[in-house]
């Protein structure tokens, strides 16, 4: 274990960016779990009296048309957009990278089943799939992180199925059935591990994507509902004050998307670095 | 005398890494003469590939020439421009690669890339461009060279493809081929042809060709002069008979000792001591020193000596066998 | 040491009897593998008919070039390919019963390990070197808990790889340390039929010397028998007792390794031991060189000898009868009907 921290902290270390792109993640997720305590005023609190007020000292972000703190909004609204994307990125992850893994490794008709379910995924526009089941379910927390995860579970399953196969040819597939694994226990432990290295990438793209999709369906409407914080319903409702002056209503909210996506994006490289082993020195 | 056909002097080669600056290549010299088949040989690591390399100028942009001349046809390849180095590759001086497959363009025809070469290179007219690549595919012996020459490489065996790469090479008729590794990879009925045909180029156009290997039994059997290559040191050059009956450097002895032969049993096969020295850090003048028996102080004396022990018998060593 | 690459093993032969099983370690009788050509009801014949044996202790080798079968053969006997025909008798015991996809986990495939070509290829790039000696073990072994690491260290001193290694990942170690482990795992259960596939060809010379040393010793502490496959007849004839030559999938000559190189008796070994480049000038001998392209091994005739068309010895009846092995002396054998007399002898 040791020796997989000292390699954490080489990856780190090593690049700039990827130890930008993790400080920045590690704030993000300290200002999710406290954000509803560091937040100077509640979010949720409307004050007629002062809406649509510009950045200023007492609201560092200024207010929105009722009048909320838009700085503490944002803040509390970390931890929901961190956790829909999470779970939904983690969610598709898990069953499309299992799914695809055994069809790329197994071939016939487990492969068969997965390719025609992926297909019929990938056969709608993702998004206006992700309408249609967030419409027709209703649009709770639950729904919102299921679609996301839905739509996203392909990506997941055509790389793990195709670095699945390349590797069932390798040598240390037939070395391991001749120490003795049966076959599953040859994708679980020799091949599966190996096919993940090129799937953080993608997996780490799909955190800023599943953000930006739930910000979308919120955009919409069929998102998460007002008055709920959530960047992507802030920077839908903060649009149509940008024509009347007021920009910070949805500029603050968009950067914050913008910055998470960003991490993210570089996270990934990093996070690939940390898994694959032919990286380490 | 005549002059030599190329002449490599002091050719020094380094690499910028992350990891520190690798010196490949630290004055490598030889030469060969027109129609003279020489062959390179050394382990992996040697520097034989970087050599070749080197002399085409098409080394990785890593790479810098640090020193030395190759001179060819009165021109010195090494500090020649760009342009004039186009004029040579693949006219005067070609080259065929290891892996003829991954060599080739995958999205071209075989017949595509002869012409290409032909109209590049050979100022072929138009017309007659397909039945000269044509000619071409028959010469270096591949069946059914009209239907052939629609092939795609992926359609075609290893030792086809490596036979295409021949082609393309003496398309133009040049003075001098470098073969890296040309063989590496074949079927040894299939290698023996491959060489054969080479052969055949040497007798009928007088065709000079270095021929870079790791087996010494194809040098042995192919080349006219051998060069013996180490850690990026040539530390012996000679006729191939001289070399195999009697080498003078300890490490061609070793080397030679532990190639598996007829007539050797396993107990005699020996195998060379120690490493191959890291070529980042700083280094003995002799780079065979810490793996040769016979080290002893003087060694450590730069520079690294040539010694004439006979005519046309070089080596690198201060105490040769 | 003992240097006596199997000969005082009893060397194989088709004439025994069919009624069931011999002495012998490994017995393989008639084996066919065939592989439909997709979309096709064509198939291709990658073994054709393999029958030999090899006796505990033994070193035995299987020499061709690409498309002979070898790779086939090998896959066939380790029981990662089931057979489409024919036997594979272990120890007595027919291996066949079990299909390769449950082999995993029977009571012979400690019995039966391999070393592969391409270290690097063959070795988990997430293992480390502990990891992949040990995984055998693990699964296959009946090691108490606890004294795996031990068990795991004794195994790097018979292989000659420092205990420091051990932590190391495969691209941390050099070609021939590679090499070391994939031994070390494959001798982790004491084999007592050991596969090398090529097991030395992606070495540097210096290193194939040190690993081939090994590998002589490790056969003679351990008592293990070797099917060593190697497209360089140097190696083999310097490792192995006996040679197996294949051609097209089908065994085309047999016999002691000396005898199948100074007196080849069927012409495509003669083609081949003839194109081997040979270092001492006095032992070069005249090429024997071959014309057109091998024939193709989809449904091939099953009354023309394969070697057919580019044999520079063949004759009419060559395609109307398949030629079988047949002695040239007791322990050596060659399918071919000029037997083993040739104009160039």
């Amino acid at each position: 274990m040791t020796g997989f921290v000292r390699h954490a902290r080489y990856v780190f270390g090593e690049n700039p960016v990827t130890g930008g792109a993790l400080a920045l993640f590690l704030v993000l997720v300290v200002l999710a779990a406290i954000g509803p305590w560091i937040a100077p005023h509640d979010p949720l609190a409307s004050d007629t009296a002062k809406t649509l007020q510009p950045p200023s000292r007492a609201h560092w972000f200024g207010t929105d048309q009722v009048g909320r703190d838009i700085l503490s909004r944002v803040l509390v609204a970390t931890r929901l957009d961190l956790v829909i994307s999470i779970t939904a990125v983690a969610l598709s992850f898990a069953v499309g990278a299992t799914a695809g893994a055994a069809a790329g490794f197994f071939g016939g008709w487990t492969d068969r089943i997965v390719t025609r379910v992926t297909d019929t995924i990938m056969a709608f526009p993702l998004f206006v799939l992700a309408m249609g089941i967030v419409a027709a379910l209703g649009n709770t927390l639950g729904n919102i992180v299921l679609a996301t995860a839905i739509i996203n579970v392909p990506f997941y399953a055509r790389m793990a199925r195709a670095e699945a196969n390349v590797r069932r040819e390798a040598g240390y597939v037939d070395a391991a059935r001749l120490g003795g694994n049966g076959r599953a226990r040859v994708l679980a432990v020799h091949v599966f591990p190996n096919c993940l290295p090129p799937m953080m990438v993608q997996a780490s793209l799909n955190l800023g994507w599943a953000i930006l999709n739930a910000a979308g369906l919120s955009f919409i409407g069929l998102g998460v509902r007002p008055p709920t914080p959530e960047w992507g319903i802030m920077v839908a409702e903060g649009a149509a004050f940008i024509v009347s002056g007021e920009w910070w209503i949805a500029l603050f909210p968009g950067l914050a998307l913008m910055l998470a996506v960003f991490c993210f994006n570089l996270l990934g490289d990093g996070l690939r670095d940390l898994i694959d082993p032919r990286r380490r020195t | 005398m005549n002059p030599p056909l190329l002449s490599v002097e002091d050719l020094s080669v380094e690499f910028r890494t992350r990891e520190g600056v690798v010196q490949a290549l630290d004055r490598v010299g030889f030469t060969v003469a027109k129609g003279e088949t020489v062959g390179i040989v050394g382990e992996s690591g040697s520097g034989k590939s970087v050599t070749a390399l080197a002399i085409m100028g098409i080394l990785h942009p890593a790479a810098r020439v640090t020193a030395g001349r190759a001179v060819f046809g009165g021109l010195d390849l090494l500090a020649a421009s760009e342009r004039q180095r186009q004029e040579y590759r693949g006219r005067e001086l070609s080259m065929i690669f290891q892996n003829p497959r991954t060599a080739l363009n995958p999205i071209r025809t075989v017949g595509r890339q002869i012409s290409d070469v032909l109209l590049r290179h050979a100022n072929a007219p138009r017309a007659k461009v397909k039945t000269r690549a044509v000619e071409l595919l028959a010469r270096v012996q591949i069946p059914d060279a009209e239907r052939r020459f629609d092939a795609y490489p992926f359609e075609l065996s290893g030792g086809m493809c490596q036979r295409v790469m021949i082609a393309l090479a003496i398309a133009c008729a040049p003075a001098l081929i470098i073969a890296d590794e040309p063989t590496t990879g074949l079927d040894v009925t299939t290698q023996a042809g491959i060489l054969d045909l080479l052969d055949e180029l040497r007798t009928t156009t007088r065709t000079a060709t270095i021929l870079i290997t790791h087996d010494l039994g194809l040098a042995a059997e192919r080349c006219d002069r051998i060069v013996v290559m180490h850690a990026g040191h040539v530390v012996e050059s000679a006729s191939a008979r001289a070399l195999f009956s009697a080498p003078r450097h300890p490490y061609t002895a070793r080397l030679i000792a532990s190639t598996p032969r007829p007539g050797v049993k396993l107990a005699e096969l020996t195998p060379i001591t120690g490493a191959v020295p890291d070529l980042r850090g700083d280094l003995t003048p002799c780079r065979y020193r810490t793996r040769c028996e016979r080290a002893a102080d003087i060694c450590d004396e730069p520079p690294l000596p040539r010694a004439e022990v006979a005519t046309d018998h070089m080596v690198a060593c201060r105490s040769p066998l | 040491m003992l240097w006596d690459n199997g000969r005082t093993s009893v060397a194989g032969g088709p004439e025994r009897s069919s009624s069931g099983p011999s002495p012998a370690l490994l017995d393989v009788r008639a084996l066919t593998k065939r592989f439909p050509v997709r979309g096709t009801a064509h198939e291709v014949h990658a073994v054709d008919d393999v029958t030999f044996t090899i006796a505990p202790g033994e070193s035995v080798g299987l020499v061709g070039e690409s498309g002979c079968g070898k790779s086939t053969l090998v896959k066939l006997i380790a029981r990662l390919l089931d057979p489409t025909d024919g036997r594979i008798y272990f120890d007595g015991k027919d291996l066949g019963a079990i299909p390769a996809e449950r082999f995993a986990r029977a009571p012979a495939r400690a019995r039966i390990q391999m070393v592969f070509q391409d270290p690097a290829d063959s070795l988990n790039p997430r293992f480390t070197a502990f990891d992949a000696i040990a995984d055998p073990i693990r699964r296959l072994g009946d090691e108490p808990r606890g004294t795996l690491r031990r068990r795991v260290e004794e195994i790097a001193e018979l292989i000659g790889l420092p205990y420091a290694l051990l932590g190391r990942y495969p691209h941390q170690l050099s070609g021939g340390q590679q090499q070391r482990v994939g031994i070390g795992r494959a001798v982790a259960l004491r084999p007592s039929l050991l596969i090398l596939d090529e097991p030395t060809s992606a070495l540097d010379v210096s290193v194939q010397a040190v690993i081939l040393h090994l590998l002589a010793d490790l056969r003679e502490r351990l008592g293990m028998a070797y099917l060593f496959v190697s497209h360089d007849l140097n190696v083999v004839r310097m490792v192995t007792g006996r040679v197996l030559v294949m051609y097209l999938g089908k065994v085309v000559e047999t016999g002691p390794a000396d005898a199948i190189f100074d007196r080849p008796a069927h012409p495509y070994t003669r083609a081949l031991v003839s194109a081997v480049p040979v270092l001492d000038a006095r032992r070069r001998r005249e090429r024997v060189r071959l014309s057109g392209e091998p024939r193709s091994p989809i449904d091939p005739s099953p009354s023309t000898c394969r070697f057919f068309g580019r044999c520079p010895d063949g004759f009419e009846h060559c395609e109307r009868e398949m030629p079988v092995l047949r002695p040239i002396t007791p322990d050596h054998l060659a399918a071919c009907f000029l037997g083993g007399d040739a104009p160039r002898g």
